[in-house]
């Protein structure tokens, strides 16, 4: 069979396009999932976390994140899909109103936020939201 | 390099036990250690704050570790409920060891 430019092209594309199918698999969910456990002590069941992030974040070199936990001690902050994973941990003592505090992050392209929190009580939660972003922030 | 320079929104004055929302800024590049020099292709060094911490007459009342995936320039925003007058100081750890600070007075009625 003779190949023609056309299917050259084809086939790069195809191979380009495997490739990023094949990247949100990568080697940061482990690390992700080390950071949770390392933080909470095991795997926190979902819910109770609230991340207020948008939807679609233009620049991924500064979006704006804000978590809220009720009667969380700290919250710690994982861009799932960064090449290191760690974002920050707020720490909140019994003169914040409540547990709740924003900043601006950083993300290497669309992925899962994820928020761990630390109750008074001693148990974990965690919550996960998705952002996309446009043009991707981490050096670029 | 740009100076660093703190900047915080607080509030004069409070109700004691209201939540007053506490702002701050500080501009800081944020070297995430990642980024390549575009002439000599070597890695440019990591330099991040690292540490933030708001005390009020003393006692803590927030702090946040920041990791190089925090945006240049950080920004942070709390809550607190405060019963008595005093100061709030701001202090960002570098990763080189110099502390950037800021106080500022607070009246409760």
């Amino acid at each position: 069979m003779q190949m023609t430019r056309r299917d050259l092209f084809a086939l790069a594309a195809g191979l380009a396009a495997a490739g990023l199918i094949s990247l949100p698999a990568d080697a940061s969910t482990d690390a992700v999932e080390a950071a949770i456990k390392e933080f909470a002590g095991g795997m926190p069941e979902t819910g109770g976390v609230e991340i207020g992030a948008p939807e679609i974040a233009e620049n991924g070199n500064t979006v704006p994140i804000e978590v809220f936990a009720d009667g969380a001690t700290s919250i710690m902050l994982l861009a799932a899909g960064n090449p290191n994973p760690g974002v920050g941990t707020f720490h909140f003592t019994e003169m914040c109103a409540e547990s709740r505090a924003s900043t601006r992050i950083r993300l290497a392209k669309t992925q899962d936020v994820v928020a761990v929190a630390k109750m008074a009580d001693g148990s974990t939660k965690m919550a996960r939201r998705e952002v996309k972003v446009t043009i991707g922030g981490c050096g670029g | 390099m740009a100076k660093i320079k703190p900047r915080v929104k607080v509030p004069k004055k409070a109700k004691a036990g209201e939540a007053i929302v506490i702002k701050t800024l500080i501009s800081h590049p944020m070297e995430s250690g990642q980024r390549k020099d575009s002439k000599t292709g070597k890695l440019i060094p990591r330099k991040i704050i690292n540490k933030f911490v708001a005390t009020y007459n003393g006692k803590e009342a927030f702090s946040m570790d920041l990791l190089p995936a925090i945006a240049a320039n950080p920004y942070i925003e709390f809550s607190v409920k405060l019963s008595e007058s005093g100061t709030m100081r701001f202090e960002w750890t570098d990763d080189d060891g110099s502390v950037y600070d800021i106080e500022n007075k607070i009246t409760v009625a």
